[in-house]
């Protein structure tokens, strides 16, 4: 309900601005860059920094990608399908735009496909549906991130490596969360005690918390995205369970967007992630340093993804030369990826989503004080998505 | 389940309780008295929870923090009366919501502009942050406890206000006879305008007590709100007393649904399918209870008239 004027009156006001330049001109003027994301309500945390780590690219590089100048249109999904569905109509059949990145969540991603890839580029930044990566996989359409298991897997697999036998597993009950426990239970050897899904709504994790340690685990898993993950770990803290049980989770619960908020509490708690900020790879060093100078806070692994998918897409537009409408062509280029990514090792799988090492972090106070990741070790080397046999691209 | 787990389970559902009664308190106060459908109330939480969690970090007082939401969703309320709600007393109910909806997204708007998109940080106090061991063998967060004790207070303050102060005796006499108090020379419009400060004062002090808990973000008022109108529907709408039973009552079926069903229903039948129909089940439990009590009490459980 609170979504939709905002968001219908963001993506209206995106209207002008895509429609000044007139189809015809698109070849001279700069090359047109849609941005579907979420920047208004509970997600806008994670649209916000995809958005800035794509800006961080094109503004290093004084407003161009690949060499050529380039014009990011952003708007605004408000995290609703619908209107998700009904910008990426306006981007590709009025405005004629043939690169589009940005989305956050799976649904709207699901929403926007049909509509985007018969006629344009899709280059994810965060949302991995397994839609789209196994039978219905499509030429058109790249995963700069991950796919959506990826991170839950690594966690299985990493509790597994330590030897823990019995797991108590958490998510809140709509389609992403189920996918996530069955992505943890892909990997995980040992006993699941006990699979709870909770509220998508919930505040309160008290009865939760109370048969968790009634059950003693060795292991507590949780996916629990955004502010459901600070109101678990806080209360986690607070009942005493932190340092009995330790807590583990995909790096999405465990962030630069949401540690800050969470505090001393998260501390100890280990989670996956494609990306850390302490990879000692020379392209990441730069991104942290200038991704903080630049908005005065440490980047998230949104930030990260958003920043990889601005340097794929400027390393196929070097490729092609700016042809980005000659898309055979444009997605050979992606499909190379071309570009030192921040997370270093990086490249694409027959099904267009990638294949790389995904580490393990534990969440530790800086020397200056900040509650932050530490790299620990990693979970798998190459590792890619369970869905990639099924997809009949090469 | 063992019987010291069930014991701790119900102490959850009415901490809980205590939080919603804090939230509910102040929407239906405001409802009884002035008839009017706050749908910002939800707001006025999230600034009491900013403005308090902002002066925490500053001072590193969770006291002084607590006085600031408080005083700070106080102030708000009394402008919003000021400027905006004062307009709509002869209106629709229907106006009301419209125009309160409009406050929701204005507020979540400027919360964004100043605080930023991020949830922002607001820690458990220092003092309250251990545990108490209140059933045997359990650790029972102190924090929950302070939670307790500041519904208690709220429930006492608001009782002393409504039952024992000349400001009360208005209050009551204007929920009933608005006319009569008018016409004895009681300047309403200053009253209602106090109503809603203190209103918008209850909702800043909830949303204070739950940050340590809860995160702090834009839109947090609306995802409490939905259930703070579900106790105030079932506790009888513009009723006090009705909001602390109705509070209660949501609490505990909210929790003990969530934390029985699972255990019930394993018993019943395979465990995968248990647990989901436990989680389907859990998160329908409480708009089962309201529309059960609807369907008995139509009113409440306390109607405002009775």
């Amino acid at each position: 309900m609170t979504l939709t004027r905002r968001s219908m009156l963001a993506a209206s006001a995106a209207v002008p601005l895509t429609g000044l330049a007139a189809p015809a001109l698109a070849q001279t003027g700069p090359i047109r860059i849609g941005m579907i994301t979420t920047l208004s309500g509970p997600g806008a945390a994670l649209g916000n920094d995809i958005r800035d780590g794509f800006n961080l690219v094109v503004k290093n590089a004084s407003g161009r990608l690949g060499g050529l100048p380039v014009e990011v249109v952003i708007a605004d999904d408000g995290l609703r399908p619908e209107n998700g569905r009904a910008i990426a109509e306006r981007m590709v059949r009025r405005d004629r735009i043939q690169v589009l990145t940005g989305i956050v969540f799976s649904n709207v991603m699901l929403a926007v496909a049909p509509v985007v890839l018969p006629a344009a580029t899709y280059i994810s930044a965060n949302a991995g549906p397994s839609q789209l990566a196994g039978e219905g996989c499509n030429a058109n359409y790249f995963n700069v991130a991950w796919q959506n298991d990826n991170l839950h897997e690594a966690v299985g697999q990493y509790v597994t490596q330590q030897n823990k036998q019995r797991a108590y597993i958490l998510a809140p009950n709509y389609p992403a969360g189920r996918d996530a426990l069955t992505g943890f239970k892909r990997f995980f050897k040992g006993e699941v005690i006990a699979e709870q899904y909770t509220r998508l709504d919930q505040l309160d994790y008290a009865a939760e918390l109370a048969a968790i340690r009634n059950a003693n685990p060795e292991a507590v898993y949780i996916f629990l995205p955004g502010g459901l993950g600070i109101n678990f770990i806080k209360q986690y803290a607070a009942a005493g369970l932190r340092g009995r049980v330790p807590l583990y989770g995909p790096g999405f619960s465990f962030d630069q967007d949401v540690l800050p908020a969470v505090g001393e509490d998260a501390l100890g708690c280990f989670n996956s992630s494609q990306w850390a900020l302490d990879l000692p790879v020379p392209a990441n060093r730069q991104f942290v340093d200038t991704f903080e100078r630049e908005y005065g806070r440490l980047p998230s692994l949104y930030a990260s993804q958003g920043y990889d998918a601005a340097l794929l897409i400027g390393s196929a537009i070097a490729a092609t030369r700016g042809r980005v409408g000659d898309r055979a062509a444009f997605a050979a280029a992606l499909k190379r990826a071309d570009f030192q990514s921040v997370r270093g090792q990086f490249r694409f799988g027959n099904n267009n989503h990638p294949i790389q090492t995904i580490y393990m972090r534990e969440v530790v106070k800086d020397e200056r004080g900040r509650i932050v990741n530490r790299t620990i070790g990693t979970a798998f080397q190459d590792h890619q998505d369970a869905y990639a046999s099924q997809c009949k691209l090469a | 389940m063992d019987s010291l787990l069930l014991l701790e389970q119900t102490l959850n559902g009415l901490t809980l309780g205590v939080m919603l009664f804090l939230m509910a308190a102040g929407l239906t106060l405001i409802f009884g008295v002035m008839d009017v459908i706050n749908l910002a109330h939800g707001s006025l939480y999230m600034l009491g929870a900013f403005a308090g969690a902002t002066v925490t970090a500053r001072t590193g007082s969770f006291a002084l923090g607590v006085l600031a939401g408080v005083a700070a969703s106080a102030l708000i309320a009394l402008l919003l009366e000021l400027t905006l709600i004062r307009r709509l007393y002869a209106r629709d109910h229907l106006d009301q919501v419209l125009v309160t909806y409009a406050v929701i997204l204005i507020a979540n708007e400027s919360v964004k502009i100043v605080w930023g998109p991020q949830p922002i940080f607001l820690g458990t106090p220092e003092a309250l942050a251990g545990s108490v061991e209140i059933i045997p063998g359990v650790p029972y967060p102190a924090y929950r406890l302070a939670i307790i004790g500041a519904g208690i207070l709220a429930a006492a303050f608001l009782w002393w206000l409504i039952a024992r102060t000349r400001l009360g005796m208005l209050i009551r006499a204007g929920t009933t006879h608005r006319a009569i108090v008018q016409a004895l020379g009681v300047n309403i419009q200053v009253l209602f305008a106090l109503v809603f400060a203190i209103g918008g004062a209850l909702a800043g002090l909830a949303g204070m007590m739950a940050g340590p808990l809860l995160a702090v973000q834009v839109g947090m008022g609306e995802q409490i709100l939905i259930l703070t109108f579900v106790v105030v529907v079932v506790g009888g709408l513009g009723s006090v007393r009705g909001a602390m039973a109705g509070a209660l009552l949501v609490g505990l079926v909210d929790t003990l649904s969530r934390a029985v069903l699972p255990t019930v229903l394993r018993g019943m039948m395979e465990p995968s399918a248990a647990d989901q129909v436990a989680a389907n089940l859990g998160a329908v439990a409480v708009y089962l209870l309201m529309a059960l009590i609807l369907a008995i009490r139509p009113q409440g459980l306390f109607p405002r008239h009775a």
